[in-house]
């Protein structure tokens, strides 16, 4: 499903190297987490490959099903079957929730040449999907994460998720700011959307998400690259012993 | 200081440029004597004058008035929502074959021509009386223009509830049209009218409105100023709220040249409340100006001047707003924010927010910013799968809402921001 090979980004304003030389793989029908100390890299993996502005790819490739991630606008990505649940999903005073997810989805659908849906259409996907993640019809109805809570929004974002379907999802830091209710929320629309034709991303902190999110596979990235990969175990190792054994035993400086 | 020939010249002329109205009632030839008298002292606006540093005055004043080609009759007429009673006006001139007749419940209707040639004693009270009280501190030569020569318009007086709204249209004929149009307007205690203003009107189009709203009324006013694109025009708004009444007028401005409303606001009675919004969207060779003078007088008294402006390709946007509350006015809440979308580096915003008190139980904040499309926000909407340009109008029309938003009724406010979706839609 996503490819990424040798990936080297830069800041475009700052001149520091963030990444350097990312190789991941996350088949169709997984869950891989990427779990890594603060700067590491982790962030600007997931805005690198959603096509936020402000990073350059110095080197190296990332595919979606072997389609050139790196050389399309956000919106095309996002067509392509591409999601990222922001770590800080963005508050937009004004646009209404429903009108942005309705524009949202007919968008994608016409860049796919599907047909759009009707109000009604749309309003019944919706309203299932928002029933699920216990969220209200008041919230619909908001501007776009104005005046939500910190779990409103991540849920909304899961919202999101479920409504528009995309192939390839990355959850970043999903789990901040959530408390055990609302994290148990957010881990079961995820799980309810978990299918062999879809993989997942989840980028995280804390193993106590991957309790809740169970991954096939676990990545530790530090200092720009993932340098060791495992399963499942390897979160709990992280869990227990925090990330200096883990980077001292792959050689990495310790900050 | 004396004030300079070239300004008092300029009055002489735009007095001599339109006929002296003959025929009329005493009452109504005192007030237009006091209006002329007041515009030969002071002289036309200049660009030197404190209140037109900003806007240049020259082109509403110069003589012919400049050509504004017609725009083609494809435009659907706004408000379209709402069953109206429209008053039609082409070139400035009342067209009675077009309009609605002037009968509606709870409302009396006449043209300005008639009223003035009689004596009605509540329209003496109000006809060149609250415009000559906004002449002080700011002058507005213009609409004392308007006051000592306008002879078309309409004078009502409100009793009840008007049964559906009053739509005056301007409709445009000639290329060349120079137009002055003044409307006077009573609500009784406890009256409610909903008045809306469509169309460019006239090449050149000067309108004053007088409202005077007794206790315990409310006034709703919705206008949108026609998209031609070469017009000009320069209106006056002057309301004077009593006891517990209420006023809300929102402008919708899309293109034209020159565009400069000014709004004259007093709130003489207590617990009175006055909202006076804006939302314009320009592009290219465009220039439009809020100049607001807010007055509490009474107690108690909540006013709110909401002003937005999307500009690009060069387009000004001018907002001089001012709060003044008297000595006495405990409890004011007044409140003032004016933003510019600039979405290139050529367009311009220039804001001049007054605060003035002489109370010292007030609540007054005001506000002012300018800046561009929201990169955060521009992201997060494409990676959802929006296009640039879809995102980038989603935004710009979440932008104006808070604008439109001070519209009560929902169904024009849905009317005006589907016209602006079009409007941003046509100038992908």
């Amino acid at each position: 499903m996503l490819t990424i090979e040798n990936l080297h980004v830069r800041l475009e304003e700052e001149d520091k190297v963030i990444l350097r030389g990312v190789n991941l793989e996350v088949p169709a029908g997984q869950v891989h987490a990427i779990m890594g100390p603060n700067g590491s890299g982790k962030s600007t993996l997931s805005y690198v490959l959603s096509g936020r502005d402000g990073y350059e790819v110095t080197e190296g490739t990332a595919t979606l099903e072997g389609a050139d991630l790196l050389g399309m606008e956000p919106e095309e990505r996002a067509a392509a079957g591409l999601f990222l649940a922001f770590q800080y999903p963005v508050e937009i005073p004004g646009v209404g929730n429903l009108t942005f997810l309705r524009t949202a989805l007919n968008a994608q659908r016409k860049a796919r040449g599907e047909d759009e849906l009707n109000a009604a259409e749309f309003l019944k996907v919706v309203r299932a999907e928002a029933k699920a993640l216990n969220i209200d019809a008041e919230m619909l109805k908001r501007p776009v994460n104005v005046g939500f809570s910190g779990g409103e929004k991540k849920r909304n974002e899961i919202l999101q998720m479920a409504v528009l379907q995309p192939r390839m999802c990355i959850l970043d830091e999903t789990d901040s700011g959530l408390d055990v209710d609302a994290m148990k929320l957010v881990a079961d629309g995820v799980n309810a959307l978990r299918s062999p034709d879809r993989a997942f991303l989840v980028i995280t902190h804390y193993q106590r998400l991957l309790d809740h999110i169970v991954p096939d596979v676990v990545h530790i990235m530090a200092d720009g690259r993932i340098v060791q990969s495992g399963g499942p175990e390897l979160a709990i190792e992280v869990e227990t012993n925090g990330y200096a054994d883990i980077l001292r035993s792959v050689g990495e400086r310790v900050a | 200081m004396a004030v300079p020939a070239l300004k008092l010249d300029a009055a002489r002329a735009l007095l001599a440029a339109w006929p002296e109205p003959a025929g009329e009632a005493h009452w109504a030839r005192a007030a237009r004597a006091q209006a002329e008298r007041w515009l030969r002292e002071c002289g036309a606006p200049a660009r030197r004058d404190e209140y037109w540093k900003f806007t240049d005055p020259a082109s509403l004043i110069v003589e012919p008035a400049g050509e504004a080609a017609l725009l083609a009759a494809d435009e659907v007429p706004v408000f379209q929502t709402r069953d109206t009673h429209r008053l039609v006006f082409v070139d400035g001139v009342f067209s009675p074959e077009a309009s609605t007749p002037l009968e509606i419940a709870g409302v009396e209707i006449a043209p300005l021509r008639e009223v003035l040639g009689v004596d009605i004693h509540w329209a003496r009270e109000v006809f060149g009386q609250l415009e000559a009280a906004g002449q002080v501190p700011v002058q507005r030569p213009l609409a004392a223009l308007n006051t000592a020569r306008a002879v078309e318009g309409c004078v009502i007086r409100v009793t009840g509830a008007a049964s559906r709204p009053i739509h005056f249209v301007y409709r445009r004929k000639a290329a060349g049209a120079d137009a002055m149009v003044r409307h006077v307007i009573r609500l009784e205690p406890g009256a409610d009218l909903t008045l809306l203003e469509s169309a460019a009107g006239a090449a050149r189009l000067n309108t004053v409105m007088e409202v005077e709203i007794g206790d315990g009324a409310a006034f709703h006013h919705v206008r949108t100023q026609g998209r031609d694109h070469q017009r000009r025009a320069v209106t006056g708004l002057f309301a004077r709220l009593g006891r517990e009444s209420r006023l809300k007028s929102f402008t919708l401005t899309v293109n034209g040249r020159l565009t400069r409303n000014e709004a004259f606001v007093e709130l003489r009675g207590d617990d009175a409340s006055a909202h006076v919004a804006g939302a314009c969207v320009g592009d290219g060779d465009f220039h439009h100006d809020d100049t607001v003078f807010v007055t509490h007088a009474g107690q108690g008294c909540e006013s709110r001047q909401v002003f937005k402006k999307v500009l690009r390709g060069g387009a000004v946007g001018v907002f001089q707003g001012k709060i003044l509350v008297k000595p006495g006015a405990q409890q004011t809440d007044g409140y003032q924010i004016s933003q510019s979308l600039l979405l290139d580096e050529a367009s311009q915003f220039l804001a001049k927010p007054e605060l003035e008190i002489y109370a010292d139980d007030v609540k007054c904040s005001h506000g002012s910013t300018s800046g561009a499309v929201d990169e955060t926000s521009l992201f997060y909407l494409t990676s959802r799968g929006i296009p640039k340009q879809t995102a980038e109008e989603l935004l710009i029309l979440a932008f104006l809402d808070e604008a439109i938003a001070e519209i009560e009724d929902e169904g024009l406010a849905d009317e005006l921001r589907e016209r602006l979706a079009a409007w941003l839609a046509r100038r992908r």
